[in-house]
Protein backbone atom coordinates (compact mmCIF):
# COMPACT_ATOMS: atom_id res chain seq x y z
CA UNK A 1 0.00 0.00 0.00
CA UNK A 2 1.55 3.27 -1.09
CA UNK A 3 0.54 5.59 1.74
CA UNK A 4 2.00 8.73 0.23
CA UNK A 5 0.28 8.18 -3.08
CA UNK A 6 -3.02 7.46 -1.35
CA UNK A 7 -2.73 10.64 0.72
CA UNK A 8 -1.82 12.71 -2.33
CA UNK A 9 -4.73 11.41 -4.40
CA UNK A 10 -7.15 11.81 -1.52
CA UNK A 11 -5.89 15.35 -0.97
CA UNK A 12 -6.79 16.19 -4.56
CA UNK A 13 -10.28 14.81 -4.03
CA UNK A 14 -10.66 16.76 -0.79
CA UNK A 15 -9.73 20.00 -2.54
CA UNK A 16 -12.05 19.52 -5.49
CA UNK A 17 -14.90 18.27 -3.37
CA UNK A 18 -14.52 21.30 -1.14
CA UNK A 19 -15.04 23.45 -4.23
CA UNK A 20 -18.22 21.50 -4.91
CA UNK A 21 -19.43 21.84 -1.28
CA UNK A 22 -18.77 25.57 -1.27
CA UNK A 23 -20.52 26.11 -4.60
CA UNK A 24 -23.41 23.90 -3.46
CA UNK A 25 -23.99 26.15 -0.44
CA UNK A 26 -23.60 29.28 -2.57
CA UNK A 27 -26.09 28.02 -5.15
CA UNK A 28 -28.58 27.14 -2.41
CA UNK A 29 -28.91 30.87 -1.70
CA UNK A 30 -28.11 32.13 -5.24
CA UNK A 31 -30.01 29.67 -7.43
CA UNK A 32 -29.98 31.90 -10.52
CA UNK A 33 -26.21 32.29 -10.79
CA UNK A 34 -25.40 30.55 -14.08
CA UNK A 35 -21.66 31.11 -13.77
CA UNK A 36 -21.67 29.34 -10.44
CA UNK A 37 -23.56 26.42 -11.96
CA UNK A 38 -20.92 26.12 -14.69
CA UNK A 39 -18.15 26.22 -12.09
CA UNK A 40 -19.97 23.58 -10.08
CA UNK A 41 -20.17 21.31 -13.13
CA UNK A 42 -16.45 21.77 -13.79
CA UNK A 43 -15.78 20.65 -10.23
CA UNK A 44 -18.08 17.65 -10.66
CA UNK A 45 -16.23 16.64 -13.83
CA UNK A 46 -12.81 16.83 -12.20
CA UNK A 47 -14.10 15.11 -9.07
CA UNK A 48 -15.44 12.20 -11.10
CA UNK A 49 -12.04 11.63 -12.71
CA UNK A 50 -10.10 11.90 -9.46
CA UNK A 51 -12.49 9.58 -7.65
CA UNK A 52 -12.45 6.97 -10.37
CA UNK A 53 -8.65 6.86 -10.31
CA UNK A 54 -8.55 6.70 -6.52
CA UNK A 55 -11.22 4.03 -6.17
CA UNK A 56 -9.61 1.86 -8.82
CA UNK A 57 -6.50 1.59 -6.68
CA UNK A 58 -7.67 2.07 -3.10
CA UNK A 59 -11.25 0.84 -3.03
CA UNK A 60 -14.63 2.53 -2.75
CA UNK A 61 -15.10 5.93 -1.12
CA UNK A 62 -18.87 5.59 -0.78
CA UNK A 63 -21.10 2.84 0.57
CA UNK A 64 -24.66 1.66 -0.05
CA UNK A 65 -24.23 1.31 -3.79
CA UNK A 66 -22.77 4.76 -4.44
CA UNK A 67 -19.25 3.39 -4.74
CA UNK A 68 -20.02 1.55 -7.96
CA UNK A 69 -19.56 -2.14 -8.68
CA UNK A 70 -17.72 -4.11 -6.06
CA UNK A 71 -14.68 -6.16 -7.07
CA UNK A 72 -14.42 -9.86 -6.28
CA UNK A 73 -14.26 -10.88 -2.64
CA UNK A 74 -12.99 -9.79 -0.18
CA UNK A 75 -15.44 -6.88 0.21
CA UNK A 76 -13.28 -3.78 -0.16
CA UNK A 77 -15.40 -1.35 1.84
CA UNK A 78 -14.03 -2.86 5.06
CA UNK A 79 -10.46 -1.90 4.18
CA UNK A 80 -8.53 0.69 6.09
CA UNK A 81 -7.10 3.06 6.70
CA UNK A 82 -10.19 4.82 7.97
CA UNK A 83 -10.25 8.61 7.76
CA UNK A 84 -9.27 9.32 11.37
CA UNK A 85 -6.26 7.03 10.97
CA UNK A 86 -4.81 8.81 7.94
CA UNK B 1 -30.97 9.80 3.83
CA UNK B 2 -27.26 9.91 4.45
CA UNK B 3 -24.42 8.26 2.58
CA UNK B 4 -20.98 8.14 4.13
CA UNK B 5 -17.86 9.15 2.26
CA UNK B 6 -14.71 7.50 3.56
CA UNK B 7 -12.61 10.63 3.85
CA UNK B 8 -12.43 13.73 5.98
CA UNK B 9 -13.63 17.02 4.52
CA UNK B 10 -10.22 18.54 5.33
CA UNK B 11 -7.03 16.87 6.57
CA UNK B 12 -6.47 16.52 10.31
CA UNK B 13 -2.92 16.26 11.57
CA UNK B 14 -1.11 16.98 14.80
CA UNK B 15 2.54 17.60 15.62
CA UNK B 16 2.36 15.51 18.78
CA UNK B 17 -0.18 14.08 21.24
CA UNK B 18 -1.46 16.67 23.69
CA UNK B 19 -4.08 15.57 26.16
CA UNK B 20 -4.52 18.96 27.79
CA UNK B 21 -5.43 20.40 24.43
CA UNK B 22 -7.62 17.41 23.57
CA UNK B 23 -9.63 18.15 26.70
CA UNK B 24 -10.26 21.64 25.32
CA UNK B 25 -11.02 20.51 21.77
CA UNK B 26 -13.66 18.05 22.99
CA UNK B 27 -16.04 20.97 23.55
CA UNK B 28 -16.45 21.17 19.79
CA UNK B 29 -17.47 17.52 19.81
CA UNK B 30 -20.11 17.43 22.57
CA UNK B 31 -20.24 20.95 23.94
CA UNK B 32 -22.98 23.59 23.59
CA UNK B 33 -21.46 25.28 20.54
CA UNK B 34 -19.91 22.20 18.99
CA UNK B 35 -20.49 20.34 15.77
CA UNK B 36 -22.98 17.81 17.17
CA UNK B 37 -25.18 20.65 18.39
CA UNK B 38 -24.87 22.40 15.05
CA UNK B 39 -25.70 19.37 12.91
CA UNK B 40 -28.68 18.23 14.99
CA UNK B 41 -30.02 21.76 15.27
CA UNK B 42 -30.02 22.38 11.53
CA UNK B 43 -31.12 18.91 10.45
CA UNK B 44 -34.03 19.07 12.88
CA UNK B 45 -35.14 22.61 12.05
CA UNK B 46 -35.41 21.89 8.32
CA UNK B 47 -38.69 19.98 8.75
CA UNK B 48 -40.57 23.12 9.75
CA UNK B 49 -39.12 25.55 7.23
CA UNK B 50 -41.53 27.09 4.69
CA UNK B 51 -39.27 27.58 1.67
CA UNK B 52 -37.22 25.18 -0.45
CA UNK B 53 -34.18 27.39 0.02
CA UNK B 54 -34.35 27.09 3.80
CA UNK B 55 -34.86 23.33 3.61
CA UNK B 56 -31.87 22.96 1.29
CA UNK B 57 -29.56 25.24 3.27
CA UNK B 58 -30.35 23.54 6.57
CA UNK B 59 -29.95 20.08 5.05
CA UNK B 60 -26.62 20.92 3.40
CA UNK B 61 -25.07 22.85 6.26
CA UNK B 62 -26.35 20.26 8.75
CA UNK B 63 -24.68 17.56 6.70
CA UNK B 64 -21.43 19.50 6.52
CA UNK B 65 -21.51 19.88 10.30
CA UNK B 66 -21.58 16.08 10.65
CA UNK B 67 -18.38 16.08 8.58
CA UNK B 68 -16.92 18.68 10.91
CA UNK B 69 -17.84 16.57 13.91
CA UNK B 70 -15.88 13.76 12.31
CA UNK B 71 -12.88 16.07 11.93
CA UNK B 72 -13.02 17.00 15.61
CA UNK B 73 -13.22 13.31 16.47
CA UNK B 74 -10.16 12.65 14.31
CA UNK B 75 -8.33 15.55 15.98
CA UNK B 76 -9.05 14.25 19.48
CA UNK B 77 -8.18 10.73 18.34
CA UNK B 78 -4.74 11.91 17.19
CA UNK B 79 -4.16 14.14 20.20
CA UNK B 80 -4.83 11.21 22.53
CA UNK B 81 -3.15 8.50 20.49
CA UNK B 82 -1.32 5.99 22.67
CA UNK B 83 -2.20 7.82 25.86
CA UNK B 84 -2.11 5.89 29.14
CA UNK B 85 -3.91 6.51 32.39
CA UNK B 86 -0.82 8.34 33.62
CA UNK B 87 -0.96 10.67 30.64
CA UNK B 88 -4.61 11.41 31.36
CA UNK B 89 -3.80 12.09 35.04
CA UNK B 90 -1.04 14.48 34.07
CA UNK B 91 -3.47 16.36 31.86
CA UNK B 92 -6.07 16.53 34.60
CA UNK B 93 -8.42 14.46 32.49
CA UNK B 94 -8.36 11.14 34.36
CA UNK B 95 -12.14 11.15 34.72
CA UNK B 96 -12.31 10.70 30.95
CA UNK B 97 -9.97 7.68 31.19
CA UNK B 98 -11.95 6.09 34.00
CA UNK B 99 -15.22 6.34 32.13
CA UNK B 100 -14.11 5.94 28.54
CA UNK B 101 -10.51 4.66 28.26
CA UNK B 102 -9.42 5.84 24.82
CA UNK B 103 -12.97 6.16 23.51
CA UNK B 104 -14.39 9.50 22.51
CA UNK B 105 -17.52 10.82 24.12
CA UNK B 106 -19.81 13.82 23.80
CA UNK B 107 -19.03 16.18 26.63
CA UNK B 108 -17.85 19.77 26.91
CA UNK B 109 -14.39 20.73 28.21
CA UNK B 110 -15.59 20.31 31.78
CA UNK B 111 -17.04 16.84 31.31
CA UNK B 112 -20.66 18.01 31.13
CA UNK B 113 -22.46 15.60 28.81
CA UNK B 114 -24.14 16.79 25.62
CA UNK B 115 -27.74 17.83 25.98
CA UNK B 116 -30.62 18.62 23.68
CA UNK B 117 -30.98 21.74 25.84
CA UNK B 118 -28.18 23.21 23.72
CA UNK B 119 -30.43 23.42 20.69
CA UNK B 120 -33.84 24.88 19.92
CA UNK B 121 -36.53 24.61 17.32
CA UNK B 122 -39.34 27.09 17.84
CA UNK B 123 -41.05 26.32 14.54
CA UNK B 124 -40.98 30.00 13.60
CA UNK B 125 -38.63 30.27 10.62
CA UNK B 126 -37.32 33.71 11.59
CA UNK B 127 -36.67 32.67 15.17
CA UNK B 128 -34.96 29.47 14.12
CA UNK B 129 -32.73 31.10 11.49
CA UNK B 130 -31.70 33.74 14.05
CA UNK B 131 -30.71 30.95 16.43
CA UNK B 132 -28.68 29.37 13.63
CA UNK B 133 -26.82 32.61 12.99
CA UNK B 134 -26.08 32.98 16.69
CA UNK B 135 -24.88 29.37 16.79
CA UNK B 136 -22.39 30.01 13.99
CA UNK B 137 -21.00 33.03 15.81
CA UNK B 138 -20.61 31.04 19.01
CA UNK B 139 -18.81 28.27 17.17
CA UNK B 140 -16.55 30.84 15.51
CA UNK B 141 -15.64 32.36 18.87
CA UNK B 142 -14.94 28.94 20.34
CA UNK B 143 -12.58 28.11 17.48
CA UNK B 144 -10.76 31.38 18.11
CA UNK B 145 -10.32 30.35 21.74
CA UNK B 146 -8.99 26.94 20.76
CA UNK B 147 -6.60 28.32 18.12
CA UNK B 148 -5.13 30.62 20.77
CA UNK B 149 -4.67 27.71 23.15
CA UNK B 150 -2.16 25.67 21.17
CA UNK B 151 1.22 25.96 19.46
CA UNK B 152 0.59 22.96 17.25
CA UNK B 153 0.66 24.41 13.73
CA UNK B 154 -1.04 21.41 12.16
CA UNK B 155 -3.88 21.47 14.66
CA UNK B 156 -4.21 25.21 14.12
CA UNK B 157 -4.56 24.68 10.37
CA UNK B 158 -7.47 22.31 10.91
CA UNK B 159 -9.13 24.63 13.41
CA UNK B 160 -8.70 27.60 11.09
CA UNK B 161 -10.51 25.72 8.34
CA UNK B 162 -13.39 25.01 10.72
CA UNK B 163 -13.35 28.68 11.81
CA UNK B 164 -13.66 29.80 8.18
CA UNK B 165 -16.59 27.47 7.61
CA UNK B 166 -18.49 29.01 10.52
CA UNK B 167 -18.13 32.44 8.94
CA UNK B 168 -19.43 31.16 5.60
CA UNK B 169 -22.34 29.33 7.25
CA UNK B 170 -23.28 32.53 9.06
CA UNK B 171 -23.38 34.31 5.71
CA UNK B 172 -25.61 31.64 4.15
CA UNK B 173 -28.04 31.64 7.06
CA UNK B 174 -28.26 35.42 6.80
CA UNK B 175 -29.11 35.14 3.11
CA UNK B 176 -31.70 32.48 3.89
CA UNK B 177 -33.25 34.68 6.58
CA UNK B 178 -33.56 37.59 4.14
CA UNK B 179 -35.18 35.31 1.59
CA UNK B 180 -37.65 33.91 4.12
CA UNK B 181 -38.58 37.43 5.24
CA UNK B 182 -39.23 38.48 1.64
CA UNK B 183 -41.30 35.38 1.10
CA UNK B 184 -43.37 36.12 4.18
CA UNK B 185 -43.96 39.72 3.10
CA UNK B 186 -44.73 38.97 -0.53
CA UNK B 187 -47.23 36.29 0.19
CA UNK B 188 -48.73 38.68 2.73
CA UNK B 189 -49.23 36.07 5.30
CA UNK B 190 -47.31 35.29 8.40
CA UNK B 191 -46.66 31.61 8.31
CA UNK B 192 -47.13 30.10 11.71
CA UNK B 193 -47.48 26.46 10.78
CA UNK B 194 -50.97 26.62 9.26
CA UNK B 195 -53.04 28.57 6.81
CA UNK B 196 -56.51 29.73 7.68
CA UNK B 197 -59.31 30.04 5.20
CA UNK B 198 -62.83 31.27 5.66
CA UNK B 199 -65.41 30.87 2.91
CA UNK B 200 -62.64 29.70 0.61
CA UNK B 201 -60.60 32.89 1.11
CA UNK B 202 -57.15 32.87 2.63
CA UNK B 203 -57.23 34.95 5.78
CA UNK B 204 -54.21 36.65 7.15
CA UNK B 205 -52.75 34.59 9.89
CA UNK B 206 -51.00 36.26 12.78
CA UNK B 207 -49.81 34.87 16.08
CA UNK B 208 -52.60 34.87 18.64
CA UNK B 209 -51.00 37.41 20.95
CA UNK B 210 -50.63 40.14 18.29
CA UNK B 211 -53.61 42.08 19.55
CA UNK B 212 -53.94 45.65 18.32
CA UNK B 213 -52.51 47.85 21.06
CA UNK B 214 -54.50 50.86 22.30
CA UNK B 215 -51.84 53.30 21.21
CA UNK B 216 -52.91 53.11 17.58
CA UNK B 217 -54.54 56.40 16.59
CA UNK B 218 -56.15 57.93 13.54
CA UNK B 219 -52.79 58.97 12.15
CA UNK B 220 -51.81 55.37 12.21
CA UNK B 221 -54.91 54.38 10.25
CA UNK B 222 -54.05 57.10 7.74
CA UNK B 223 -50.60 55.62 7.42
CA UNK B 224 -52.07 52.26 6.63
CA UNK B 225 -54.55 53.42 4.05
CA UNK B 226 -51.98 55.58 2.30
CA UNK B 227 -49.25 52.98 2.19
CA UNK B 228 -50.72 49.57 1.58
CA UNK B 229 -47.40 48.10 0.64
CA UNK B 230 -44.78 47.19 3.28
CA UNK B 231 -41.91 48.20 1.00
CA UNK B 232 -43.22 51.74 0.59
CA UNK B 233 -43.83 52.04 4.31
CA UNK B 234 -40.26 50.95 4.97
CA UNK B 235 -38.80 53.62 2.70
CA UNK B 236 -40.93 56.48 3.91
CA UNK B 237 -41.02 55.79 7.59
CA UNK B 238 -37.68 54.05 7.96
CA UNK B 239 -39.36 51.01 9.36
CA UNK B 240 -37.90 47.55 9.26
CA UNK B 241 -39.69 45.11 7.03
CA UNK B 242 -40.96 43.24 10.06
CA UNK B 243 -42.49 46.33 11.64
CA UNK B 244 -44.07 47.38 8.36
CA UNK B 245 -45.52 43.94 7.81
CA UNK B 246 -46.78 43.72 11.35
CA UNK B 247 -48.50 47.11 11.08
CA UNK B 248 -50.10 46.12 7.79
CA UNK B 249 -51.34 42.84 9.19
CA UNK B 250 -52.70 44.48 12.31
CA UNK B 251 -54.77 46.70 10.03
CA UNK B 252 -56.91 43.69 9.36
CA UNK B 253 -57.53 43.22 13.06
CA UNK B 254 -58.57 46.83 13.54
CA UNK B 255 -61.10 46.55 10.75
Amino acid sequence: MDCEKQEAMLRQIQEMEFVAVELNLYLDTHPDDEDAINDFNCAVQALREYKEAYEEEFGPLLNFGHGGFAKDAPWQWLQGPWPWEM
Amino acid sequence: MWIYEKKLEYPVRVQRPDLKFAKLVITQYGGPDGELSASLRYLNQRYSMPTNMAKAVLTDIGTEELAHMEMIAALVYKLTEGATCEDFKEAGWEGQWAQHDNALFWTDSNGVPWSAKYIAALGDPITDLMEDMAAEQKARSTYEHLIACTDDEYAKATLRFLWEREVVHFQRFGETLNHVREWMNQSKHVWCGCDMTKDGKLLLVVPKDWLPPKIYTKSFVFLLTKYKCPEIMCLNYRLSQESATMILLLHYWIK
